[in-house]
């Protein structure tokens, strides 16, 4: 069983614009599985994970336990989809397994489990739980004086929690320089566009205002996500990083971007091919 | 329960000498007369962790009230003040276990079984994680009120699978309950005595074993199965009953998850005796119902079943002598309940 249909490729010198592109297709396909689902979210952050698995991260694809590691951690349960493709791309879990996401007794659950997948290393889905996990691992970090980073990507939508927040002013007080907090703000959850639902801007100067260490940049610009990634993890501050990325809801697939109500997105059996043959002609 | 707040109560004249004095802020269950040990749990931890690198101790500005504050002085560097935070506490106790320590985690009950129960469902329990919540005020031990009175906190977390509930009686107890706890790989939810603990079960020979219900006397008229401080009263009040020949029985069931199911048959398997459980905790959803359930699926049915536990209410606030009389779980109410159940 190879670990990619493009043997080699887990491997391969491709460009993070590439990656990002095979993110998209491996989710749509995933999407596809099931009809339905978190597809707009996955393409969105398909860039960030392109720079998270492929530039940033230090990580053993071939030992996803490895200690190591930077941990990299999922509070956004429903974004399993597009972590699982990044985890396939990645060469942590092979292609062939993409056709059982949300099925019975799949390694590749609707919401992520950490006991089900390699490289899914909490439960997440119970939204707002994750920053408070990575605090706790950082500590625990610290204390094992490793020199292992922990990123969490977390939503806007989580942000309407109050224990974010309580974990957002404990990484400040904790001075934990060795997280790395990532804000997928593509503006949209269950009830509709998110600052509409509990506005949480302005948001950079509230984390500063943590004693954290701030960037925002456009989250589907590959380039902007690499200086910010770099900035974050050399930073020579005492201080937990965040990085507040802007992302447009179904990146790449300019027909389902255009959907006004994408949360859940319904694609009717026509429009996958459609969609896999507009991100064909979208190939870096 | 309670009155209307615009009704004043009616408070009997002062006798000669004044008032007896009630307050709701002596937190101690110790009688005056009881042999007491301090801190208990802090000591017990803070002497293991001497031996235990992987334990660190976590709290939400409650290390004085948990007696975590021995453990903290002791081992500085392991000792993690969270703030007032009990989402963030359980979250950073998953990540700190994940991470490969043992974190013994405190706060008050209530807070811990209410406010935080999401993140102990899943940040911990869920993944099977190695954390110990450790926390105080459990049932009725506290004349506050509701806010902090842990009257359903039992009922609360047998409901979580992977959930290990230990509620001890003494100081004794949980001194080995905290390590038995420790050797135990996986979440402890354990209720904690604090402050100066009274010492009661040395005297019995008795040793806590986790998952071990232990009869520490026989009776032939009624047996007493009871957990957490109600087996002081339950002990006392068999020695009261026994001066008028009544002979009273008392299974300690320190463990509420799992239950000792073979124990509890046994001991309900007897004949024609009177079984009553006993806690401190609502009637619904805690050791009672536990052990009527372990009965009933065994087809095991004693003469009589009565529950001595706190009823379906929020409580009063109130001296906690008082509150204890009022609620049916003082030793003379259990000593007045037995007699009048036995007829």
């Amino acid at each position: 069983m190879t670990p990619n249909d493009d043997p080699g490729a887990a491997r391969a010198n491709l460009s993070l614009a590439e990656r990002a592109w095979r993110i998209r297709r491996h989710a749509l396909r995933m999407g596809e599985v099931q009809g339905q689902g978190y597809i707009a979210q996955a393409l969105g952050i398909s860039d960030v994970l392109a720079v998270s698995y492929f530039h940033a991260l230090n990580h053993r694809p071939e030992d996803p336990a490895w200690e190591g590691r930077d941990r990299f951690l999922l509070s956004i349960g429903h974004y399993a989809i597009a972590l699982y493709a990044a985890l396939i791309e990645a060469g942590v879990l092979p292609e062939d397994e993409l056709d059982s996401y949300g099925s019975d007794d799949s390694r590749l659950p609707m919401s992520g489990m950490a006991a089900y997948t390699p490289g899914m290393e909490i439960t997440g889905g119970s939204l707002g739980q994750g920053l408070s996990v990575a605090v706790g691992m950082a500590l625990g970090l610290k204390r094992k004086r490793s020199r292992s980073f922990v990123y969490t990507l977390f939503s806007d939508g989580e942000l309407d929690e109050g224990s974010v927040w309580e974990a957002a002013m404990s990484a400040g007080s904790w001075k934990l320089d060795n997280l790395i907090g990532i804000v997928d703000v593509n503006n949209m959850q269950a009830d509709g566009p998110s600052r509409g639902v509990l506005n949480f801007e302005p948001l950079l100067p509230k984390f500063e205002a943590f004693g954290w260490h701030a960037q925002r940049v456009d989250g589907n610009d590959i380039e902007a996500l690499v200086a910010a990634f770099d900035a974050a993890r050399n930073l020579d501050e005492p201080r937990p990083r965040i990085i507040i990325c802007d992302t447009k809801m179904a990146k790449g697939v300019p027909f389902l971007e255009a959907r006004e109500r994408n949360h859940f997105l319904r694609v009717e059996p026509d429009e996958w091919a459609q969609a896999l043959d507009v991100l064909e002609a979208g190939r870096p | 329960m309670r009155r209307s707040k615009y009704e004043r109560p009616v408070r009997e004249p002062a006798p000669e000498g004044g008032r007896a004095k009630t307050s709701a802020m002596i937190a101690s269950i110790a009688g005056p007369d009881q042999r007491t040990k301090p801190a208990p749990f802090g000591e017990a931890l803070a002497t293991l962790a001497q031996s235990r690198p992987q334990i660190v101790g976590m709290t939400a500005d409650l290390s004085k009230y948990t007696d975590l504050h021995v453990f903290a002085k002791a081992h500085p560097d392991r000792f993690y003040q969270m703030g007032m935070a009990e989402q963030l506490l359980m979250g950073a106790a998953a990540g700190m276990a994940r991470e490969g320590f043992q974190p013994f985690v405190t706060t008050y009950a209530v807070f811990a079984s209410r406010r935080a129960y999401d993140f102990i469902c899943m940040a911990i329990a869920e993944e099977n994680l190695d954390v110990k919540i450790v926390c105080a005020l459990p049932g009725l031990t506290t004349g506050y009120g509701p806010s902090h009175q842990a009257t359903e906190d039992l009922a609360i977390f047998r409901g979580l699978p992977n959930m290990t509930i230990i509620d001890p009686c003494d100081a004794h107890e949980i001194e080995q309950a905290t390590v038995a706890i420790a050797d135990h790989p996986g979440p402890v939810y354990m209720r904690l005595l604090r402050g100066h603990v009274p010492l009661v079960l040395d005297e019995y020979g008795y040793r806590f074993e986790l998952g071990k219900a232990k009869v520490l006397r026989d009776g032939r008229d009624c047996m007493i199965v009871s957990t957490g401080l109600m087996t002081m009263g339950a002990l006392e009040a068999a020695t009261l009953l026994a001066r008028d020949g009544v002979d009273v029985g008392v299974t300690h069931v320190p463990t509420i998850k799992p239950l000792d199911e073979a124990t509890l048959l046994e001991v309900a398997g007897r004949t024609g005796r009177l079984m009553v459980v006993a806690e401190n905790h609502t009637i619904v959803g805690g050791l009672g119902e536990a052990v009527a359930g372990v009965l009933l699926r065994a087809g095991v049915i004693p003469a009589a079943f009565k529950q001595i536990a706190l009823p379906d209410a929020f409580l009063d606030a109130g001296a906690l002598p008082t509150l204890h009389d009022r609620y049916g779980i003082s030793t003379p109410k259990v000593v007045e309940r037995v007699r009048g159940w036995l007829g």
